[in-house]
């Protein structure tokens, strides 16, 4: 992997909110891959509640992720970004565990959610993916009433109380801002409704048992502009209540949605700070080539 | 000049090609048409009230009707869906959800393809020398097991197929969510390919409900009217096959009479099939 330079604007320009300070020391390895990444210092100042330490991950022989540190901020958004295939969307499977479904995917490292390495043996998936919840590339509700999408995840809990069940549904729905759409058809198929509508769905499905963590796979990229614009609105409206970590293609939804971005590239983490930071004034060369559009 | 836009012999060849099409479509549908209303002409003289509700009387001149039979190859068939459907559903669900590749899945796949294609009198010999020599005679559990034992390589195969088909997204989003493997497959995955498996399971008991050669081996046949499949049991399709090759005219008629309620039988099974299709292929929509 080629030597990564600052660029010397990073440090004469000087934004609210990004500081020039030297390079820090770069992070322990646990493998031959350098962990040679960047991250800006105010993530130290977050609160994180998830903590990725020296992830490396493989399918079958082939290493897609190269010991990945980062840490995921309380609801803040984060958009892990970069070309396809750099694993944003594996480190972001990762998180809660669904990688588990591939068999030939084996890690090292550790994933740390409230105190715990998620990899550890005894972890509960189940208990985990409650409290991470993740919402799709592709709108995928279940060939069910809209209703029923939406308290999937509580009648696997048992929930069976009715009332509990109609006010999750309208809080969720409203949550997703697919209520004022939806409130007169909440019995009526899930597929009749439109993509945006049904991608909107899908996070209420995602938000209807209140996890911590919200991942979402590129959740736009098979929306047209306004469906994409109302998400976009709706992941901002989110952050007030969840934590949210979002993998994009999009530049500019990442600059727009997020409070903090991460720069992924060939399966390693580049740079990864306040996303006006990343966008207007990245440290590393490499970062500021993907962001002008010179590469990926 | 012969050009792309002008080659008259590819033209006539193409629309030679269309005649000959046309030509052996009709020929087959009219042999279809020929041998349905031949069916209908000499079955529906054969059916009145008697044929359904008396058993056959044992008089040639008079033979009663086919009550028994007609019972008896329902018991047959919904033994047999009892233990075939079940089994035959959990090996598709294991093929497709569980271990796609594993030592035991492709043997069992295998099998399941070569068993699905064995001939059913294969069928009728195993089922006696399992389930009639050692129980000491024929019975009707020997015959509903026989057809169960048709019925399981379809429904697995099919089962696995439309399992297959259901996007993986499904799966992911009911995991992502905290679902376990098994609640997926029964909340999520199964019903979502439920109109297509119903599909197979329906196809697999009409083929069933046609088998005569797996009965003559197990269930024999009986003119009574029972519902006790511990000893020789009637069904349709062996009485016809009595009937059918015995020196008797009025015997001959009711085996018309029996084929016409076979045939329909199967036929409202396929129309039911198709219903239930398209009516789930309207709700995905």
């Amino acid at each position: 992997m080629p030597e990564m330079t600052i660029p010397a604007h990073a440090f004469s320009v000087s934004t609210p909110g990004s500081y020039s300070i030297p390079r820090p020391e770069p992070v322990p390895a646990a493998s031959q891959a350098v962990a040679s990444h960047f991250t800006h210092l105010e993530l130290a100042r977050e609160r994180h509640v998830l903590h990725i330490r020296d992830f490396s991950l493989f399918y079958g022989k082939k290493q897609a992720l190269h010991a990945v540190s980062m840490s995921i901020p309380e609801r803040k958004v984060t958009a892990l970004i970069g070309p396809s295939g750099c694993g944003k969307s594996t480190l972001l499977r990762s998180i809660n565990r669904l990688n588990d479904t591939i068999p030939s995917v084996s890690v090292t490292g550790r994933i740390e959610y409230q105190g715990r390495n998620i990899f550890d043996r005894g972890t509960d998936t189940i208990g985990l993916r409650k409290k991470i919840g993740m919402v799709f590339q592709r709108h995928n509700p279940f060939p069910m009433s809209i209703f029923e999408n939406v308290i999937y995840a509580l009648r696997i809990a048992g929930e069976r109380n009715k009332k509990v069940l109609t006010e999750a549904v309208e809080k969720a729905l409203r949550g997703a801002a697919l209520w004022d759409e939806t409130k007169d058809r909440l019995h009526g198929s899930a597929l009749a409704l439109s993509g945006g509508q049904q991608q909107r769905l899908c996070i209420a499905r995602a938000i209807a048992p209140e996890p911590e963590i919200l991942l979402m796979d590129e959740p736009c990229s098979a929306l047209d502009p306004i469906a994409t614009s109302k998400v976009e609105e709706l992941i901002l409206a989110l952050r007030a209540r969840f934590t949210v970590a979002i993998v994009t293609h999009n530049m500019q939804q990442a600059a727009r949605v997020s409070d903090y971005t991460a720069f992924m590239y060939l399966g390693r983490l580049v740079e990864y700070g306040p996303t006006n930071a990343i966008f207007q004034n990245p440290r590393l060369t490499q970062t500021e080539e993907y962001i002008c559009g010179r590469f990926g | 000049m012969r050009g792309p836009l002008h080659d008259t012999l590819s033209r006539t060849r193409s629309h030679a090609m269309y005649g000959v099409c046309i030509a052996f479509t009709v020929f087959i549908l009219a042999i279809l048409v020929l041998v349905t209303a031949y069916l209908i002409y000499l079955g529906f003289s054969a059916l009145s009230v008697d044929f359904f509700t008396q058993i056959p009387s044992g008089d040639p001149k008079n033979p009663g009707g086919m009550k028994n039979a007609i019972v008896g190859t329902g018991v047959l068939v919904g033994l047999a869906s009892l233990v075939g459907v079940p089994l035959g559903i959990l090996t598709g669900v294991y093929l497709s959800e569980y271990d796609t590749n594993s030592w035991l899945a492709s043997p069992v796949r295998f099998v399941c393809d070569v068993l699905a294609g064995v001939p059913s009198i294969v069928v009728g010999i195993l089922g006696y020398e399992l389930l009639v020599v050692p129980l000491g005679g024929f019975n009707g559990y020997a015959g509903a097991m026989a057809l169960a034992f048709i019925m399981i390589p379809i429904i697995a195969r099919t089962t696995e197929e439309m399992l297959r088909l259901v996007p993986n997204s499904y799966r992911e989003a009911s995991l992502a969510m905290g679902a376990s493997k098994a609640r997926t497959i029964f909340t999520i995955v199964l019903p979502a390919a439920m109109g297509s498996t119903i599909t197979g399971i329906m196809l697999a008991i009409a083929r069933v409900a046609g088998e005569t050669a797996p009965l003559l081996f197990t269930a024999l046949s009986s003119r009574y009217l029972t519902l006790d499949p511990s000893r020789p049991f009637p069904s349709l399709t062996v009485q016809i096959y009595n009937y059918a090759r015995g020196p008797y005219e009025q015997q001959r008629k009711m085996a018309w009479g029996g084929i016409l309620i076979l045939i329909s039988l199967i036929f409202a099974l396929n129309l039911i099939v198709r219903i239930i299709s398209q009516r789930v292929q309207t709700k995905t929509e």
